[in-house]
């Protein structure tokens, strides 16, 4: 017991000459954690808004939905991994770490579009079809811009939980910086657990801020007539 | 998958599946202990921290950085930061580092849903008590608390949810549980403990969650509970909210 406690006390948190030497691994392991967090978002949200739009179409439809997505949501990500790993199509890597996260970004992006396209007043869908929208343009041109606040709030939501969640698919072999994690863990070697750490939530931050930004390019219409006191990108 | 399904059904008609140390029953056990314990520590932290922030109604900042810190700190980091930390300190593997990850994970949707149930109890309801003389203590004993229960719940059964499924992870830094199979089933070729233990862990999370619904019922009869997202539409209207004010 006396052996590993003292060798763990002369050790530092942080080795930075280890940080220095492996500058390329963590380069790869970055694009790693984007690629697979882009992927999932992208793939939830495609999903989601085809689920969403049924949802709005078919109003009953709704309740079912977002039931089965809340079952898929409350199923721990170690437990879906276990399931998917033991199907051979699946397996360790790609396809297990990307349905797993795909399916927990389905019930937050599904709610936030329902939400933002039930929050369109009224009055606007009406003078819309007023003026010869057809339904479908009526969509793409009115209902979806207008409920871009909350959609891009779910994707905020999605993409920072993702973020997190690809740090345990480090365990099926597809984990960006949960790699270091994971591999700091198996050598109780505390410089990598560290780095993994700090570089995901740093990677969640520049993602949330990204979105902030792109809200603001997406949505000019709600800074005309607002002038000053809007704070500037609400980081987590 | 079939072979899967078959080295599962092998294993849970093995006595090695129900008895032992390593058996489900054991294994399911100290998963219940660790998540019940740290929701419990969380709940005395954090319930009493909402109500007084939302009776003196200050505090939103804290509570949206709460949800979002919790939101972008893996709470598999967590879990790997402080094992290195309970072993420079003698803490040891597995039970320490995992029920300090697990509160503090559990933590913002108590704090959260406790906070906006106790700040946005109606004003009318606050002046009439006010009027009928009630002071602080009694206000938030007696209205405001009672109005905020059904959100509290909620926050209780996301919490609980989440550190159910969290404390699989615990599996990682040695901590002994329903995760310990799945977790030595991805290199093993023998299947049928990580599936009955990935199960296990699924069911467990679901049931709890009905648990919770049933009970909103019971505890809250004058009211329907409030729907299974509310703990989601809540953060997501606070994150609307900072975006757009």
């Amino acid at each position: 017991m006396n052996g590993p406690r003292l060798a763990a006390a002369e050790e530092p948190l942080v080795r930075w000459d280890w940080v220095g030497d492996h500058t390329d691994d963590i380069t790869e392991l970055f694009w790693e954690h984007v690629t697979l967090t882009v992927v999932a978002v992208g793939i939830g949200f495609a999903l989601s808004m085809v689920l969403a739009l049924v949802a709005v179409r078919w109003r009953w439809t709704y309740e079912p939905l977002a039931g089965v997505c809340s079952v898929l949501y409350a199923i721990p990500s170690l437990a879906l991994f276990g399931i998917l790993v033991s199907i051979p199509f699946f397996g360790l890597g790609f396809r297990t770490a990307e349905v797993a996260l795909v399916g927990y970004t389905l019930l937050i992006l599904l709610r936030n579009i329902v939400a933002g396209l039930d929050g369109v007043p009224d009055p606007v869908r009406a003078a819309a079809d007023g003026m010869g929208y057809e339904p479908w343009r009526r969509m793409l041109r009115v209902d979806l811009p207008l409920a871009t606040p909350a959609i891009v709030a779910g994707l905020r939501i999605a993409t920072v939980t993702t973020v997190g969640l690809v740090t345990v698919t480090a365990l099926v072999g597809e984990g960006g910086f949960g790699d270091l994690i994971n591999d700091g863990l198996s050598r109780d070697f505390s410089t990598p657990i560290v780095v993994g750490t700090v570089l995901s939530v740093a990677l969640a931050i520049a993602f949330d801020v990204l979105f902030v930004l792109a809200e603001r390019l997406l949505t000019p219409w709600s800074r005309a007539g607002r002038t000053g006191r809007r704070p500037q990108g609400a980081t987590p | 998958m079939t072979e899967s399904l078959r080295q599962m059904w092998e294993y849970l008609q093995s006595d090695a599946a129900w008895s032992g140390r390593n058996g489900l029953p054991s294994l399911a056990w100290a998963h219940v202990k660790v998540s019940l314990l740290a929701v419990v520590l969380a709940g005395l932290v954090a319930v009493p921290a909402g109500i007084v922030l939302g009776h003196v109604r200050r505090g939103a900042l804290v509570a949206v950085s709460v949800v979002n810190i919790g939101r972008a700190v893996p709470s598999f980091a967590i879990l790997a930061l402080l094992l290195p930390f309970s072993l420079r300190y003698g803490f040891g593997l597995g039970f320490w580092p995992t029920i300090v990850a697990l509160v503090l994970l559990a933590i913002p949707p108590i704090f959260t849903n406790t906070y906006t149930g106790v700040r946005d109890v109606p004003d009318e309801a606050v002046e009439a008590a006010r009027g009928m003389g009630m002071r602080a203590g009694e206000l938030v004993r007696r209205v405001e608390v009672p109005v905020a229960v059904p959100l509290i719940v909620t926050g209780l059964r996301v919490s609980t949810v989440q550190v159910l499924a969290t404390a699989t992870l615990g599996a990682l830094v040695g901590y002994r549980n329903l995760g310990t199979p799945i977790v030595t089933g991805f290199t093993s070729p023998d299947k049928g403990p990580m599936l009955a233990g990935a199960l296990a862990v699924a069911l467990l999370d679901l049931a709890t969650d009905g648990l919770f619904a049933v009970a909103a019922r019971v505890l809250v009869p004058w009211r329907r509970p409030p729907r299974r997202d509310a703990d989601a539409t809540v953060a997501v209207e606070q994150i609307t909210r900072v975006v757009t004010t």
